[in-house]
């Protein structure tokens, strides 16, 4: 029987579709919840944080222009591939909890894909409208993506909370950077792993790992993000000083624990366009 | 033979202007603590009345009463509340010529709009939600829609009426009660409309009016007993009531400034066109947030559209607001005058070239004549900043992107206007731009049944429609 | 005259005669004119239809429409006794007052001008003779003009002429350009008027590539309608044949008239089409020679609302003339 040492894979952040390590070469150490260690996981560094940023806006006009079918099937395939790999998500997320809540939490996340794949091409019939006004004009209202939305995921949530928080965001064509938990990151770099490989355009989802308190400030203080999901930042004097940076440009904010979630959610990061045009000949 | 119009004021005699006016609070007039401040006619810079300035007492005083009513008014069937507000509704139909007269004495804007804009709309605001009151269920915001508490709302003077009821009626439907400041500068309708109130027969505490100026609206929004933050105004107090409402529960929508693009292009239906440009930047005096404050116009048919232009703002009528025949009324306040001007002069310094419509100016009041620069650049202050007046800023484009993303070249996304023949033109186009306003076609068109509102530095949430509810209804998973 | 509100607009002289030989030329030119936008159009005139008309100026307004009338009559049991009763009216509108201006002209079948002309004796008012089988304009070219030179040499100092509706909807616009031209020139010194007949083009862009088609051959004045096809003319149509004016001003220096015509009834629509006329196209514009109502029963409207500025008290159909 030949032993063969195990090939551990090197965590590294997920930014354009490519996988860097941090500009600034740190890295952190991850811990199960015995305190064992797991991995080093890149340190995300501001910088880091504002190539992810430009990586989002980059990919934010394709992608918010792509029908809404092709969002919807790219969602899909990310759940196809989180399928085939549910042993080694099972298996991270164990690292904090037992194995049959890790199960439930990653059947629910994969569950979570599809449910939002099937909503891409239904939010305009259910959030839009055609305004009968008083006037001999066609009038519409539809949702528009938001643009770049950052979000600092929950640590007690690991890939759950972090599929609600990107899949609440894409689905309507906005893109995102998300900062995972430092504590249990390392289901946020399996599903990085997941997205790359899953036909969603690189730059649509980024994912840090790395401190919330250190990026964070400078992602809310960001004039190039439009909304910021502030689920995961249980420190509520820094989510206050984060929704007070946020105001700079007016970013749509979702505040810690306002438990919102599917269509209320998406609804956050949706802006509501309404045209105008004229009828007769 | 000649044909000169005649002078055709609106009498004034429709309306009484009382010589003091007090806070409206529990469904009473009552006085104020912090004693009074003047308000005037800025067409003749006349003293109208005396207005009490609203205190964090007073402040709270209103919040008090709205926090008791909303037990009641939360409580009552919808169908209850919609009746209340279908009452106000006809109310302001029947007074509204003394509407429309008070409004233009207080705040400058002529006549043929307050008569003929303002307050048809006001009331349509008032009908259409009062429709809404008991058909919460039905509007997409889930299972069992609930009111959120006591809004505070503070809004501008530039639509004082409109944006009363813009705030008041939908807050009312979802079962809200409200504590509303008006503008400093254009405090009496909304006093009147309290009248409207009492006349109505609603329950005391429903609607509460406080006067001030920019402190007591701080002190609304940041008062601890309201639920719900609605302003509309400046981008720049907008960033403040952002700032001041983090870390709280309560829920905020904002309306603030804009420098839409208004896009004409080449195969642009041209007379109705140079309409839209002109009710686009001179309506009400520019004093519009979503006015099409920047002409973005295609080379190819400049020098032809800017002679009709000019053609056309030489007819625009300046002067007495009340009279019927007044096209461009007062700026509404020294201040605002100041500001105009000062970007004005940005302009010229800038390197544009400034024209001016051949009117003459009153000599008492704020006035500011149409004007119209040409040879601006995406870099100068006149295409950046929102000037709030009666200053159109030209610029062109060679090619439909380049209109794109010169359109969309703005911290602001309000609105933006489109002027082509071409249908999939139109939709491409209006899809692309980041503004939550799209006029094709047309401009500065409002209606009850559609949302407005902005993207980005605009603001956020929508009023008017169904989308005009959510932002007063809790919203569950 | 105040040049407040003037905005004429100078002649920019920059216009490329359009080649008027083939038909595809034609249709090329007219297509590639400026589309009108119906909603705008009309919020436009129904904005300026807003003016108060008031006191002095309604006075000046009244005179000046009185004196830009057609006044007309068009029925198949017109007779002699009828039209001499009509230009009765022209030269003298209100019998107790005669300050009350003459009408422009009056407007008669072509059967009639030599009787309007007698009738009318030196008085400075124009006959005006529909013409081109008129109202249908279904006739050949030959009787259309036949009908014209008939009236011409009868001694009708203007021309109304009906342009070729079935034509145009089978996009033969050179046909109805050349029938124009042609007809212009049996018209010699008569002033043309060329009736589009609004109401049969249907769309505000064939009814301002239609003034633009008329213009370039000749018409003297453009005329909204026959008055027997309903609608007739409107603020809308008026204000837009009005841009088309101002443009063809604009662009070759030649001067057009404007002549609304059908339904026009009330003072208070009259002053609305001088409202219309002084704000698109400037005072220069306010003038009969410029600038005529092809109406009937407006003229009594008009002498009524004239007597209440004068007495101050509402007047009554009783004191005004039936003719």
């Amino acid at each position: 029987m030949s032993e063969s040492l195990d090939v551990n894979r090197t965590a590294k952040l997920f930014i354009g579709g490519k996988f860097p390590r941090s500009e600034s070469a740190r890295s952190f150490e991850v811990h199960d919840q015995e305190g064992n260690f797991l991995a080093n996981a890149s340190l995300a560094s501001r910088k880091d944080g504002r190539d992810a940023v430009v990586a989002a806006r980059s990919a934010f006009s394709a992608w918010s222009s792509a029908t809404a079918y092709n969002r919807g099937q790219v969602m899909y395939r990310v759940a196809e591939i989180m399928q085939g790999r549910r042993d080694q998500f099972i298996a991270e997320v164990s690292a904090w909890s037992s194995i049959e809540e890790a199960t439930i939490e990653v059947d629910a996340a994969i569950n979570r894909w599809v449910w939002y794949a099937g909503w891409t091409d239904k939010l305009s019939m259910v959030t839009g409208s055609n305004n009968p006004v008083a006037e001999p004009f066609f009038n519409f209202s539809i949702p528009e993506p938001t643009g770049v939305v950052a979000g600092f995921a929950l640590s007690d949530s690991p890939l759950l909370g972090l599929v609600e928080m990107i899949a609440a965001a894409i689905v309507s064509g906005n893109t995102v950077v998300v900062v995972a938990s430092d504590r249990t990151p390392l289901p946020a770099v399996s599903l990085a792993e997941v997205i790359a490989t899953s036909d969603v355009p690189g730059g649509v989802v980024n994912i840090l790992t790395g401190y919330a308190k250190e990026i964070a400030p400078w992602l809310a203080s960001h004039m190039d993000v439009n909304g910021i999901d502030l689920s995961g930042i249980g420190d509520s004097e820094l989510a206050v000083e984060l929704e007070r940076s946020s105001a700079q440009n007016l970013k749509r904010v979702l505040r810690p624990n306002t438990h919102l979630d599917g269509l209320s959610r998406v609804k956050m990061w949706l802006e509501t366009k309404t045209v105008w045009h004229p009828r007769g000949y | 033979m000649t044909f000169e119009y005649a002078d055709a004021p609106e009498s004034t005699s429709v309306v009484t202007v009382k010589s003091n006016y007090r806070h409206f609070i529990n469904g009473e007039f009552s006085a104020g603590t912090a004693g009074e401040f003047a308000t005037i006619n800025p067409a003749t810079e006349e003293h109208l009345a005396h207005v009490a300035q609203g205190s964090t007492q007073d402040v709270d005083r209103a919040v008090s009463a709205a926090r008791e009513a909303f037990t009641k008014w939360s409580a009552m069937s919808g169908s209850e509340r919609g009746k209340y507000l279908f009452r106000i509704a006809r109310i302001i139909q029947e007074r509204s010529r003394e509407l429309a007269v008070l409004e233009t004495l207080n705040n400058g804007k002529p006549i043929r709009e307050t008569r003929d804009v303002d307050i048809p709309l006001v009331a349509a605001h008032f009908f259409h939600y009062a429709g809404w009151a008991d058909k919460l269920e039905y509007a997409g915001m889930g299972p069992n829609p609930a009111p959120l508490g006591v809004a505070g709302q503070v809004i501008p003077w530039n639509f004082p009426l409109l944006m009363l009821s813009w705030k008041i009626a939908p807050a009312l439907a979802a079962g809200n009660t409200v504590v509303l400041k008006p503008a400093e500068t254009t405090p009496l309708t909304a006093l009147l409309f309290a009248e409207i109130c009492q006349q109505a027969d609603l329950p005391p505490g429903v609607v509460n009016i406080v006067t001030g100026d920019g402190s007591t609206g701080k002190a609304l929004i940041e008062h601890s007993g309201i639920d719900k933050v609605a302003f509309t105004g400046s981008t720049e107090v907008g960033r403040q009531i952002a700032q001041a409402v983090a870390g709280t529960h309560k829920k905020v929508t904002l309306e603030l400034g804009g420098k839409a693009a208004n896009i004409v292009f080449d195969d642009a239906p041209v007379d109705q066109a140079i309409e839209g440009v002109v009710n686009g930047i001179f309506f009400n005096q520019g004093h519009v947030c979503c006015a099409g404050s920047r002409l973005l116009v295609q080379e190819s048919m400049y020098d032809n559209f800017m002679e009709l232009l000019y053609a056309r703002v030489n007819t625009l009528r300046l002067g007495n607001p009340l009279d019927k025949n007044t096209d461009i009324g007062a700026i509404n306040s020294a201040a605002q005058l100041a500001k105009i001007k000062e970007l004005s002069i940005a302009g010229d310094e800038d390197g544009a070239t400034r024209w001016t419509a051949t009117c003459e100016l009153p000599a008492k009041g704020f006035w500011f004549a149409p004007t119209i620069f040409t040879e601006v650049s995406q870099s100068h202050r006149i295409a950046r900043e929102e000037i709030f007046g009666p200053v159109l800023s030209v610029m062109t484009f060679r090619t439909p992107d380049e209109a794109i993303e010169k359109a969309n070249n703005s911290p602001f996304g309000l609105s933006a206007g489109i002027w082509t023949e071409k249908g999939s033109r139109i939709l491409q186009v209006a899809s692309s731009l980041r503004a939550g306003v799209v006029w094709a076609n047309t401009f500065n068109k409002f209606d009850p049944t559609s949302p407005f509102g902005g993207y980005k530095e605009s603001g956020y949430g929508r009023e008017g429609g169904r989308h005009g509810l959510e932002p007063y209804l809790k919203v569950g998973a | 005259m105040s040049t407040s509100h003037n905005n004429d607009t100078s002649v920019s002289g920059t216009f490329e005669v359009p080649d008027l030989t083939s038909n595809a030329a034609m249709t090329k030119f007219l297509f590639g004119l400026p589309g009108v936008d119906k909603v705008g159009l009309e919020e436009r005139a129904a904005s300026l239809g807003t003016r108060s008309i008031k006191n002095s100026a309604k006075a000046e307004g009244i005179d000046l429409a009185i004196s830009m009338i057609d006044l007309t009559t068009l029925e198949g049991m017109d007779t002699r006794g009828k039209v001499r009763s009509l230009c009765a009216k022209a030269c003298r509108p209100d019998p107790m007052d005669a300050t009350v201006p003459q009408v422009a002209a009056v407007c008669v079948y072509g059967d009639m001008v030599g009787h309007a002309k007698e009738a009318l004796g030196n008085a400075p008012i124009n006959v005006a003779a529909v013409a081109t089988a008129f109202p249908s304009g279904r006739a050949s070219r030959r009787v259309k003009l036949m009908d014209v030179q008939d009236a011409v040499s009868l001694g009708a100092d203007e021309i109304d002429m009906v342009i070729d509706r079935g034509a145009w909807h089978e996009g033969r616009y050179l046909d109805v350009f050349e029938e124009i031209v042609a007809v212009k020139e049996v018209c010699g010194d008569a002033h043309l008027k060329v009736i589009l007949e609004t109401g049969e083009l249907k769309t505000y862009d064939n009814v301002r590539r239609a003034s633009w088609l008329a213009m370039l051959a000749g018409a003297d004045f453009i005329k909204t309608s026959t008055g027997k096809i309903a609608p007739a003319a409107t603020p809308a149509v008026t204000l837009l044949m009005l841009q088309a004016v101002r443009d063809f001003h604009r662009q070759t220096g030649t001067v057009i008239g404007m002549k609304p015509a059908g339904g026009i009834r009330t003072t208070k629509d009259a002053m609305k089409y001088l409202v219309l006329v002084k704000e698109t196209l400037g005072d220069r514009w306010l003038t009969p020679d410029l600038f005529r109502f092809g109406a009937s029963s407006l003229l009594n409207d008009l002498l009524m609302q004239r007597q209440k500025l004068s007495t101050g008290a509402y007047s009554g159909p009783d004191y005004v003339t039936v003719d």
